[in-house]
Formats: structure tokens, C-alpha cells, sequence
């Protein structure tokens, strides 16, 4: 009945955070935050700030979207306020959106106020954050492989962490790249996909794990 | 009718020609010369999740399609009362309620496909090219036009979505849309499906590859 011990997934924190990742990295096998990661890997110095600013808020959102999943929209979820047949899960979407903007727009805010250095170098990240679907892509995965609360803030760490590494190796590996002489169609988008591949192959050696 | 009306006005008269020329621009444009995932680099996301089989290509392509058209028409129409500095929120709801919709529908007549799609009916609310083609069209034209340039991204989408799936449905698992197209004769001769095209980074390749091909033709590049 109760929706913390009702909805809990087995799988070991060390587990959830070392698939989340290396083995189903985010970015690397399920292609979640392809846009803003082609568009940011330019450079070493900004890709480190977008990675720091999408563990911060996916730390943020997973937890919380697990309350209001648990807690007001799942099947069965508002049991505590004495409606055991509620199902609010169609609404799943645009509450995540809207939370996930809400915390994105509280936390520049906050940032703003009390770290101006900080806000400086991740102020124009954070709107970034909020259509990255990474950090939606997130929430939903939790949903759907039915996380406990502290596996969720494991995976929320995990996920961003794996998006943050993958982000900045790029950026390394195009900042080598630009004294290659690469044909120039292929210049720019199409040799990221390419090497992206080939980081992702690399990634897919730790699924033995 | 006389051809002065297809310039940009900002409302649609009805003496205005249903397909004029920014018409006709709106919708055929993304299909090629400003492609948007092989040139305006929008939606990579979902491009290369949902390609590992042809059908769920057509569906997240149509899925695409479809909310992008309708969210510009809604948003097209309330542009000129949206606050500027809550847009982005704006556009997220109207987006996320046209989502559930397609969601829902897909739950109720596709159940199959719409597990198989898992999360990502979810994150078309969060497709770039919905976000970018409000931003960029919808704010500042009227609702016709927009619809018909949401269309078009989205068949421009589709396009290269279904081109990738059908690459990787034939290399990968020998079929399409199902049926089995690799004669079992070059089986019995030794061929082998590639599982790399299923997995991750054989998407990426792929998608590298294509994006060359289309920069090629179209004599696109970038600098470093």
C-alpha cells in the first residue's frame, strides 16, 4: 500500500550508479542531450560548466520528480490523502516539465544571489538545462524502471555524472581535432557523430561489468 | 488574385492565396536546403533512439510531425500575447499537452509500439526541433504558415528518420518492417547481421555517414 515499499527495484546503489554511468550511459546509449552536447562540446571550459550545471539539477529533479510521481501522480499514489483509486500518470509529462523548469529557474536564481562567480560561469547554461532531454529523459527512466528514493538520487547523480564525462571527453577530442585536416563535409557535425561512435564503442566495454 | 498578397502580413486576409510562396517556402525548405537534423542540427535525440526498426521510425516521425504542426499553430496563435519572459514555460506546456495526446493515443490503439518507444513519446516534448521551430517561426508568423512549416520539419525529420531505420532494420536484423528481406541463401553462404547497426554506435556512424553524404550534395560545410 505504501508507494515507498510498493515501488522499489532491487538493484544495488553501487550498481545503479556504476550502470548508469559507464554501462547505459545517458548520452552515449540512449542519445538523450544530443543537442546541446554537439553544440557546447566546442569547447573544453564550457563543456566542464554544462556538466557541473546537469549533475546539479538532475541530482535535483530525479529526487523530486520521484515525490510527486510517488506521492500525487501514480497509480494508486494518493492513497494518504484517502483517494486509493487516483491515477494521475496521463498529467506525468507536463508536471515533470514544469517542475523540472521551476527548479532550473529557482536554482539560477539562487545561484545568482549567492555565488555571482558561479552564476558567471553557469548563468547561461541553466536555461540550457531545461529543454535538455536529459534531464527529462532522467526522470522518466526512473519512472519507468520503478527506482526507490535513494536509487533515484544515485541515478540522478549517476546519469548526470556519465553525461558530464562523456561531454568533456568530446570536447577534449574536438579541441585535438581541430589541427586535423578533415574533408570538409564531414567538418563539424559529421566527424562528432563519428567519433561519438567510437567513444561510445569504447563505452560499451564496461557492460561486462 | 494577384501575386503582392504572398507577401509577409501579419494577418492572414482571406483574399490571401492558401499556398503562396512563403507557403510553399514554409513547407518545402526543411525538406532538404535547411533539413533539420542534417543541417540545423536539431532532434539528434530521438533521431537515432527510435531508428533500430523502420516502423518505429514512421511512428516517432509522424509523432514529430504532428506536435510540431499543432503546437505551432497554437502558439502562432496566442503569439502576441505570450509575455516575453515567460515563453520558454509557454511553450513547454503547450508542447507537453499536445505530447500527452499523441501519448495517449499511441497507449490506446498502438500499445505494442508505445512500450517499445518507452520514454522517448515522452521527450519529443523536449525535441529540439519543436522548441526550435516555435522560437524561430511560430513567435513571428501567422498560424497557416506555421502549420504548414511544421509539416514540413517534420516530414524533413521523418525523412532522414525512416532513410536511418531502414539502413539499420536491413543490416542489422535482416528484415523490414518485419519481413524477413535477406535471402536465407546468403545465410547459408556465410553472411552474418551486423549487431553493431542495432547497437548505440553503430547509430552514431551511420548518422556521421549520412550527414557527410547529404553536406556532399548540398555543398554545405562548417569551419572548425
Amino acid at each position: 500500500m505504501i508507494p515507498i515499499l510498493a515501488f522499489v527495484n532491487d538493484e544495488p546503489l553501487v550498481g545503479v550508479f556504476l550502470k548508469s554511468v559507464f554501462v547505459e550511459n545517458i548520452l552515449l546509449s540512449f542519445f538523450l542531450g544530443m543537442c546541446s552536447y554537439l553544440a557546447v562540446s566546442k569547447r573544453v571550459d564550457s563543456s566542464v560548466g554544462l556538466g557541473i550545471a546537469v549533475i546539479f539539477v538532475q541530482l535535483l529533479t530525479v529526487p523530486m520528480n520521484w515525490a510527486l510521481q510517488n506521492f500525487i501522480l501514480g497509480e494508486g499514489a494518493l492513497a494518504w490523502a484517502g483517494m486509493p483509486d487516483s491515477d494521475f500518470s496521463y498529467l506525468q509529462f507536463v508536471t515533470f516539465i514544469a517542475s523540472i523548469a521551476a527548479v532550473v529557474q529557482v536554482v539560477e536564481m539562487a545561484v545568482d544571489k549567492f555565488s555571482p562567480k558561479l552564476y558567471a560561469a553557469l548563468g547561461i547554461f541553466l536555461p540550457l538545462i531545461a529543454v535538455n532531454c536529459a534531464i527529462l529523459g532522467g526522470s522518466l527512466f526512473m519512472v519507468e524502471r520503478k527506482y526507490g528514493f535513494a536509487q533515484s538520487v544515485v541515478y540522478g547523480f549517476g546519469s548526470g555524472f556519465g553525461w558530464a564525462l562523456a561531454i568533456v571527453s568530446m570536447a577534449a577530442i574536438r579541441w585535438k581535432m581541430r589541427t586535423a585536416n578533415v574533408p570538409a563535409p564531414l567538418r563539424g557535425l559529421g566527424i562528432t557523430f563519428i567519433t561519438t561512435g567510437l567513444v561510445a564503442m569504447a563505452f560499451m566495454t564496461f557492460s561486462g561489468i | 488574385m494577384t501575386a503582392t498578397t504572398a507577401a509577409p502580413v501579419v494577418t492572414a486576409r482571406p483574399k490571401a492565396p492558401l499556398f503562396g510562396k512563403a507557403e510553399v517556402k514554409a513547407i518545402k525548405d526543411p525538406l532538404w536546403d535547411n533539413n533539420p537534423i542534417a543541417l540545423q542540427v536539431l532532434g539528434i535525440c530521438s533521431a537515432l533512439a527510435v531508428t533500430t526498426r523502420v516502423d518505429k521510425a514512421i511512428v516517432m516521425g509522424l509523432g514529430v510531425t504532428l506536435v510540431t504542426a499543432l503546437s505551432n499553430v497554437m502558439i502562432s496563435c496566442i503569439r502576441n500575447l505570450i509575455p516575453n519572459k515567460i515563453r520558454i514555460i509557454v511553450q513547454l506546456v503547450v508542447v507537453s499537452s499536445v505530447v500527452i495526446v499523441f501519448d495517449q493515443f499511441l497507449r490506446a490503439y498502438m500499445y505494442d509500439l508505445s512500450k517499445q518507444l518507452s520514454v522517448f513519446v515522452g521527450l519529443i516534448i523536449t525535441n529540439c526541433i519543436v522548441m526550435g521551430r516555435l522560437e524561430a517561426y511560430a513567435m513571428s508568423n501567422p498560424p497557416w504558415r506555421s502549420f504548414l512549416d511544421g509539416i514540413g520539419n517534420g516530414l524533413g525529420y521523418m525523412w532522414i528518420l525512416i532513410v536511418v531505420g531502414t539502413i539499420r532494420e536491413i543490416l542489422g536484423s535482416g528484415t523490414l518492417l518485419g519481413f524477413h528481406v535477406v535471402p536465407q541463401a546468403l545465410y547459408d553462404a556465410g553472411y552474418v547481421n551486423n549487431g553493431l547497426m542495432v547497437l548505440a554506435p553503430g547509430a552514431f556512424l551511420l548518422l556521421g555517414v549520412i550527414v557527410w553524404v547529404q553536406r556532399s550534395i548540398s555543398g554545405y560545410s562548417e569551419k572548425h
